[in-house]
């Protein structure tokens, strides 16, 4: 059976350094089943988070190669085997061991963002009618399985650490769907300017390259709140013609 | 949101575990950009040899003063100052370039290319600094929209000059009779591409009903709202495949001009 070098990185907190791992390779492996592999046969006390194995549980988010990537969903068929696969943790937070990364800090920001608040019901019995084309658009952004890899590839926060100003492509998804959801009546337009601070986006489209569900987060979401951002508090004449509606 | 700093380290300039060409799209990017913005900044310095037949150079389009026959207002103004160099695309080139300057698909990229801020993702960065689009100068970007509005403008001025690229006058008796030539051609597909890219523009996309929630209740402009976002989807070959056809048009004009290509008819 063939042979593959694996390359992971070992460490905590106070630091640590990449390892090599030579392990047998067949046919349909992914990196996870390589790690897992390793795991068993060399290194009992490596940590790695993973749960579903099928890409929806959002747990095994690693960097391969370099790449933000669920280990589970990323064939070894595809990586050029000949060279070392090289395993990291998500560099945008911190490490707890080997490829464990604290995410706390993505579930305080989802805590700050206004809940959804729906219009009053359309019908006595306390129920609404949606046209099915207005919450279409939302559907995309549900898909979001918070892996977090859209946040680790961000440069803003794994270049800039700007975590305590940035919300990150995740919540301006999650922000997207609530705000351009046909029943909300909330306004986030202000928070996405100020604390989240959605300015500090620079459209690289990394976010969208990595997302594993394929949400076209920069175009669908970022973009359009962006744009929505300029309306509020960057149009001259949207703000005049608002003025002059108010009376 | 408070938060614990990364233990593996900041990287260096340029430094990755990435085992791809990660390099190459921003390299074809500065040099396909680069390359655009030195031919258009001579190109239009020109002031010479942007006219053949019914052809106008798409650079100098609305040609607002100029001694060619395309000229809407006459020859250069007297009270042009002697000392600035004169051409009569200046009047006009800040708008198109405005919008590809400030356009959300050039951002991405030439903040890459140009800025290596990333140079790509997930590769180390040059600088610590960064301000994003929060902050003065790059907060000026936002004024994306208003350059739309301009395009749209030249788009229908380039529209009437492949309506007015189908007329040529013949040079010994004067008359004017329809045609088509190579350059009407050029001329028409430039067009296409442009109109391609500036009606896939993302700012033209929140104005149509990307804006609105509600967008079933205005069913004409949810239509149109369908069909920006279909070009939309395409924003980044309609913005490549434009730049090349209107450098490649004035390219053609000039080159008909200089008698060192000659147009053929093909009606």
């Amino acid at each position: 059976m063939p042979k593959a070098t694996f390359r992971i990185w070992r460490g905590d907190a106070s630091g640590g350094k990449l390892h090599d791992y030579v392990t047998e390779v067949s046919e349909g492996m992914v990196v996870l089943d390589a790690v897992h592999q390793i795991q068993a046969e060399q290194a009992n006390d490596l940590a790695v988070r993973w749960n579903c194995k099928a890409g929806k549980c959002g747990s095994c988010s690693a960097e391969i190669n370099g790449m933000p990537r669920l280990m589970c969903m990323t064939r070894l068929s595809d990586l050029p085997l000949e060279e070392p696969v090289t395993i990291e943790p998500m560099r945008s937070f911190p490490s707890l061991r080997d490829l464990v990364t604290d995410v706390s800090w993505n579930f305080g920001v989802k805590k700050t963002i206004r809940p959804f608040g729906p219009r009053p019901a359309d019908a006595p019995d306390g129920t609404w009618r949606i046209a099915e084309g207005d919450v279409d658009r939302v559907q995309e952004f549900r898909k979001c399985i918070e892996c977090f890899l859209c946040q680790d590839v961000c440069h803003v926060l794994r270049e800039h650490h700007l975590h305590e100003e940035f919300a990150g492509p995740r919540f301006f998804v999650y922000t997207a769907a609530l705000e351009m959801h046909p029943l909300d009546t909330e306004n986030r337009l202000g928070d996405l300017r100020g604390p989240q601070g959605i300015g500090y986006c620079n459209i690289t489209k990394c976010c969208t390259k990595v997302c594993p569900e394929s949400i076209t987060i920069t175009d669908n979401a970022i973009i359009p709140l962006k744009e929505r951002v300029v309306d509020e508090f960057y149009d001259p004449i949207r703000r005049l013609l608002r003025g002059l509606r108010s009376g | 949101m408070a938060y614990a700093a990364t233990s593996l380290g900041a990287r260096r300039f340029g430094e990755t575990t990435r085992r791809d060409a990660w390099w190459a799209q921003p390299l074809a990017v500065f040099l396909g950009l680069g390359t655009f913005v030195v031919y258009t900044t001579w190109a239009s310095l020109q002031g010479e040899h942007y006219f053949s037949g019914p052809y106008l150079s798409p650079f100098y389009s609305p040609e607002f003063f100029g001694s060619s026959p395309h000229s809407w207002f006459g020859p250069k103004p007297g009270w042009w100052p002697e000392w600035l160099p004169w051409s009569p695309a200046i009047f006009i080139l800040w708008a198109p370039a405005g919008f590809r300057f400030t356009c959300y698909y050039y951002r991405g990229a030439y903040y890459k290319a140009f800025w290596a801020d990333p140079p790509s993702c997930t590769v180390g960065e040059p600088r610590q600094s960064y301000w994003g689009e929060r902050a003065f100068p790059l907060i000026l970007q936002n004024v994306h929209r208003y350059f739309f509005y301009l395009a749209v403008l030249f788009i229908v001025v380039l529209a009437h000059d492949v309506w007015k690229a189908l007329w040529f006058t013949d040079t010994a008796s004067g008359e004017v009779s329809f045609g088509v030539g190579i350059g009407t051609l050029v001329l028409a597909a430039n067009t296409c591409l442009l109109a391609g890219y500036t009606f896939g523009c993302h700012s033209l996309r929140h104005l149509i009903g990307g804006g609105l929630d509600l967008l079933s209740r205005l069913p004409v402009r949810e239509k149109c709202y369908g069909c920006v976002s279909a070009l939309n989807r395409r924003h980044m070959p309609w913005a490549w495949m434009s730049l090349f056809s209107v450098g490649f048009s004035d390219l053609y004009v000039r080159l008909c001009s200089m008698g060192i290509w000659t147009d053929l008819r093909i009606l």
